[in-house]
């Protein structure tokens, strides 16, 4: 019987957007997702145009990180290019935000989730919804989505980066420009974003599928088996490390840029 | 305490809603109220169950909106005192009552190509597998066939795609043939052409629905997906998988 095509069913009467029986709250959850996301979106592009107060003693704004052309002394190859459109406004965060944004946009569990609070596909379980058609993931545009480790594989290296950002960040330079191991609140907040983050990107699905559940006899490599366990264990809180990482780089975002612009004071731990 | 109950009555052709009341007793499950009302006001209500223990799989349907087993749905964890909505499954077709025909599935079921084991590793004609391989499929062998996961997916409910999409118990049982050491076949060109796994957004309903906490879109779909991706999307992967090792070792 394999090969033949599925059969078909007569098709019921039509459902009307959130049509349900259910009498819970079924609203709640998308509402706060579309609050939360909605929320974050407005920050990080605002923030991103901002092109200033993103640095502040030897702390990095994760936006602006790695920031590859900038007027900051962590930039990797100097200031504004010349050859920058004058109509474009420059900030160093466009060079790179694209990088978090897509790995985000193409995240299993960020998808579901958008799904279902912008675009009501659907509301929530078991709620009509406004559309008719519906091709899903099964064809353009949203077939772009399975292109989601390529983002996967830029995310480590952003790790990788923050990570030394994070250790900077415990670097202190006097008057004098002598610099001094230190530890200040900044460099514990840039610390548990790359925390945060980590919890979040290795537990990514793809990763989890590329370390290990590609295989069938996982048991023939332990190498891939313990990474598979490690992955898997994360991955089953996918949802609440994608949350709070995602304050996490907001609020780590907030610290650099309030004691840049003097509103907070970075308290000296050390 | 008396509790109302609001049960669907009727046919493929027409139907309403019609209220009962059923004394709601201690420990008492939804099956057991809509089995006094059979008793005791609605002789020809027509209901499917078999086991009473969420291992049958035939009492699904629709409590208060939710897809979900008539016997594991005990009275005491629905609304004090609010009338209980109970509703066919929606996905299916009506037979009568709470009664829908879910032969679909099993034509469905019929279009996976069988378990295909590799030649047996021992003399006696037996395979050698280790428990941590097993154990990944194993989740998957859970299922009862309550069709609840086909029920409240928005591909079949909603947007009824049954000639291009198996659903997720489909998916599940895909994956526990796929991912199983021992199997030789390779079903994930089917997945995307056939079995319109595509159609899945992952929105992870499914998973909420399943009686026996199998996770669904983590453990069998999205897994499946990263398959399709190798296979069909990922240039690279397929480069690798060209040259060095072929995703399924095909039957020497
Ligand atoms: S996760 Fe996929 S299969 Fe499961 S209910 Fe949602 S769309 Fe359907
Ligand atoms: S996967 Fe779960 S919900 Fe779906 S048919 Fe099996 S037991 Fe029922
Ligand atoms: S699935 Fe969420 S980051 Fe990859
Ligand atoms: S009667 Fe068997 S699962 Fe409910």
């Amino acid at each position: 019987m394999a090969g033949t095509p599925l059969p078909v069913l007569p098709p019921p009467a039509p459902r009307s957007f959130g049509q349900t029986s259910r009498r819970d709250k079924w609203w709640l959850q998308p509402l706060l997702v579309f609050a939360g996301l909605g929320s974050f979106l407005v920050y990080a592009n605002w923030a991103a145009l901002q092109g200033v107060h993103y640095t502040h003693g030897p702390y990095l704004s994760p936006f602006y990180s790695p920031e590859i052309f900038g007027s900051s002394p962590h930039a990797w190859f100097g200031p504004q290019p010349g050859w920058w459109p004058a109509w474009l406004p420059f900030s160093p965060a466009l060079f790179i935000l694209w990088a978090p944004a897509g790995f985000r946009l193409t995240c299993y569990y960020y998808r579901g989730a958008y799904y279902k609070a912008f675009w009501a596909d659907p509301p929530n379980c078991a709620v009509g919804e406004p559309r008719k058609g519906y091709i899903g993931e099964s064809n353009w545009p949203l077939r772009i989505m399975n292109i989601h480790r390529y983002f996967l594989y830029v995310a480590l290296l952003f790790i990788l980066m923050l990570a030394y950002d994070a250790v900077q960040a415990f670097w202190f330079k006097d008057e004098n420009g002598k610099g001094g191991f230190g530890v200040g609140v900044g460099s514990l907040v840039l610390t548990l974003n790359v925390i945060l983050l980590s919890g979040y990107t290795l537990g990514c699905h793809s990763l989890r599928h590329l370390v290990g559940g590609i295989k069938d006899c996982m048991s023939e490599s332990p190498t891939c088996q313990k990474m598979y366990k490690g992955c898997s264990a994360l991955n089953k809180r996918h949802m609440m490390w994608a949350w709070i990482s995602l304050v996490g780089v907001m609020f780590a975002d907030v610290y650099v840029r309030l004691c840049s612009m003097g509103i907070w004071k970075d308290i000296r731990i050390l | 305490m008396p509790t109302t109950f609001r049960i669907w009555r009727g046919d493929a052709t027409k139907g309403e809603f019609k209220d009962y009341t059923a004394e709601a007793g201690e420990g008492m499950v939804v099956l057991d109220a809509v089995h006094q009302i059979q008793a005791t006001q609605a002789p020809d209500l027509a209901c499917r169950w078999n086991c009473k223990a969420g291992k049958c799989g035939s009492c699904s349907a629709e409590i208060n909106g939710m897809p979900k087993l008539m016997c594991m749905t005990r009275l005491d964890d629905l609304p004090e005192g609010e009338t209980v909505i109970v509703e066919p499954m929606q996905a299916f077709p009506l037979v009568k009552d709470l009664v829908t025909d879910v032969s679909w599935n099993y034509e469905v079921k019929k279009r996976i190509k069988k378990f295909q084991p590799r030649k047996p590793d021992n003399a006696d004609g037996t395979w050698t597998m280790q428990q941590d391989d097993a154990d990944r499929v194993q989740e998957f062998r859970k299922c009862i066939e309550c069709f609840l996961c086909q029920d409240v997916c928005h591909v079949l409910r909603d947007h009824h795609k049954h000639a291009d999409f198996i659903g997720p118990r489909f998916l599940v049982h895909t994956a526990q043939l796929e991912m199983n050491p021992l199997d030789t076949a390779d079903r994930v060109p089917e997945l995307k052409k056939d079995f319109g796994i595509g159609y899945c957004n992952i929105t992870k309903c499914c998973t909420k629905v399943c009686p026996e906490h199998i996770h669904i879109t983590d453990n069998a779909i999205i897994p499946l997906k990263e398959r399709v991706v190798d296979e069909f999307y990922d240039p690279v992967m397929k480069l690798i998988q060209l040259v060095f090792k072929p995703r399924k070792k095909a039957e020497e």
